[in-house]
């Protein structure tokens, strides 16, 4: 029920809401304008800059010189590839979990938990020994490899928060009417776990798509996805502004969109089911 | 109803994962917990054997440790009260309600999606650059001296590109826990002649109290693990004034080659971390009782 506002009241929310938000967003929409800026003028003034023409050159130069495509490729790759076989391991177990439930279902989830809270460092030492003797340093495949066990455990979770909201009843309805487990399978349960799955995908990709350890560790340069790429404009040459703005507003832009899209999974996947 | 054989088809279909998860976690923590007793440095193959605790003793007195420590402790601590205060600030004045309540949310939760190399780059450069950043040209503009962020504060400019990154994140989860608190409850309240601080204080924090936990624990576990913010920006300098363990442990072991002592400061990591864990699983686990 909505409670009565005074127009005046709500006016002013509007206006602290929005400068607020306003000065949040700032950062990227700055990003955002200087890409569009050549780099000389994508160093002077705030209000200079605003003056300035739009030119796309800035995109065209980091294409050119860095093969910048390649890296977004790479990011593509790694971040599906590692949610996707997530997904291949995570959904028989949480769908066990969820409809055959036993005594040992809780600590299992538990436990699945505890490794995800184990920090990456701890790990580093051998991971980084491990992928070098076996040659899998800067490689795609050994990413995707670990960014799936890194995400599994909050894959798992997710599905399984989704699932358990699937009533039993619905299977035992079916079964009543004379249904096999085939069509159990196909016309009852896939349609109703497909928009948990796809949520859960969504939010994996873009965990991956932003993972910046374990990509700044193990990938140099043939297999870096775009956060490895943009750490090399840390220690750049001559003007960049505009360079680095393009490079990032490509790296952000998708996973921007992806996020509006995302924001109510964020809160359930991100807090193992314990806001929702 | 399940039956042995549906039980026995359902361990079937955990085993992948749990196997998996064991060998991700089991084989390179107890590999770490080898080597940290290991005299193994990669610049000096020859020189192997079992040291016991030396890496141990050598890691926690190195005076950078002490330093790591803190600059960790500051770190956490200082971006969990940016984004739980703000977050709750926030959070209360979006629950509001106010013109283009979909935009604003949009706008607010938009730099958690920013990848941590990119929101550091830009916030190093084109706001806190001394020269030719977005802050000294305002400064010059009213006629200030630009001030260096990141060489005359690192540590609190780590701290604010990091709450920059998070508070979207607290905002986000505590406007969705405010949204599900029953507007009758607080209508009650008021009936009863509470007005908004006593409201806030009696209705709306007891009902935001697990949220707000929640909050704190899950950005523990990943503020602790910072890394790329302080790579691509300050790379734990000067000295060691924005050095947290995470970064140390990385000097130490893939720059410094020391791989013994670099496992025996992410043991301690391990350690550190696991303290926070503990009380985030019993969070978690009592909402699985229902």
């Amino acid at each position: 029920m909505a409670r009565a506002v005074t127009p005046r009241r709500k006016a002013l929310v509007t206006v602290l809401a929005w400068t607020i938000g306003l000065a949040l967003f700032f950062p990227i929409l700055w990003t955002v304008i200087l890409s569009f800026k050549t780099e000389g003028d994508a160093i002077a003034s705030p209000l200079t800059v605003l003056t300035t023409p739009f030119t796309l050159e800035s995109y065209h130069v980091v294409q050119d010189r860095s093969n910048y495509f390649l890296h977004f490729w790479n990011s593509v790759v790694i971040s599906l590839g590692s949610t996707l076989f997530a997904l291949v391991v995570a959904i028989p177990a949480a769908w066990a979990m969820a409809f055959v439930p036993g005594p040992k279902t809780k600590d299992l989830l538990m436990w699945m938990l505890s490794t995800k809270m184990m920090p990456a460092v701890g790990v580093l030492v051998p991971i980084y020994l491990l992928f070098r003797d076996l040659g899998l340093l800067d490689s795609r495949i050994g990413l995707v490899v670990v960014l799936m066990l890194m995400n599994l455990p909050i894959v798992v979770w997710m599905l399984y928060t989704y699932f358990r909201e699937i009533p039993g009843e619905i299977l035992e309805a079916a079964r009543m009417d004379g249904a096999t487990l085939k069509d159990e399978l196909i016309h009852v349960l896939t349609p109703m776990a497909v928009p948990g799955i796809a949520s859960t995908l969504l939010l994996n990709v873009i965990l991956a798509w932003n993972e910046a350890f374990w990509t700044l560790q193990l990938t140099t340069s043939k297999a870096a996805p775009l956060t490895t790429f943009i750490a090399g404009y840390s220690s750049p040459e001559g003007l960049f502004y505009a360079k680095l703005s393009a490079a990032s507003t490509l790296a952000i832009a998708p996973i921007l969109i992806l996020g509006w899209f995302s924001q109510k999974q964020l809160v359930r996947g991100l807090t193992f089911g314990a806001v929702k | 109803m399940s039956t042995q054989a549906s039980r026995t088809a359902a361990r079937l279909m955990i085993s992948p994962a749990v196997i998996l998860l064991l060998g991700w976690m089991i084989v390179p923590l107890a590999m770490t917990l080898w080597f940290s007793m290991q005299r193994y440095n990669l610049l000096m193959p020859g020189m192997g054997g079992f040291t016991g605790f030396d890496n141990y003793s050598y890691f926690l007195t190195d005076p950078a440790f002490f330093d790591a420590i803190k600059n960790t402790l500051v770190l956490v601590l200082g971006v969990l009260a940016i984004t739980t205060v703000g977050g709750l600030l926030l959070a209360l004045l979006l629950d509001q309600p106010f013109w283009g309540q979909g935009i604003v949310r949009v706008l607010v939760i938009a730099p958690f999606f920013v990848m941590p190399t990119v929101s550091a780059l830009v916030w190093k450069n084109m706001f806190m650059n001394p020269v030719n950043g977005v802050f000294a040209h305002l400064a010059k503009s009213i006629g200030l001296q630009p001030y260096d962020f990141l060489a005359q504060s690192p540590l609190a400019s780590i701290v604010l590109i990091v709450a920059w990154q998070w508070l979207p994140f607290a905002t986000l989860i505590l406007l969705t826990a405010l949204q599900s608190l029953d507007s009758e409850q607080l209508e009650a309240a008021e009936m009863d002649g509470a007005g908004p601080i006593s409201r806030f204080f009696y209705v709306m924090l007891p009902h935001l109290a697990r949220a707000i936990t929640v909050v704190i624990l899950i950005q523990t576990i990943f503020l602790l693990s910072t890394f790329a913010e302080i790579l691509v920006t300050t790379n734990g300098g000067p000295g060691t004034a924005s050095t947290t363990l995470t970064y140390l442990v990385y000097v130490q072991s893939l720059l410094q080659f020391d791989v013994g002592s670099g496992a025996a400061g992410g043991i301690v990591a391990v350690v550190l971390a696991n303290i926070v864990a503990i009380f985030l699983m019993r969070m978690i686990g009592k909402n699985l009782e229902n």
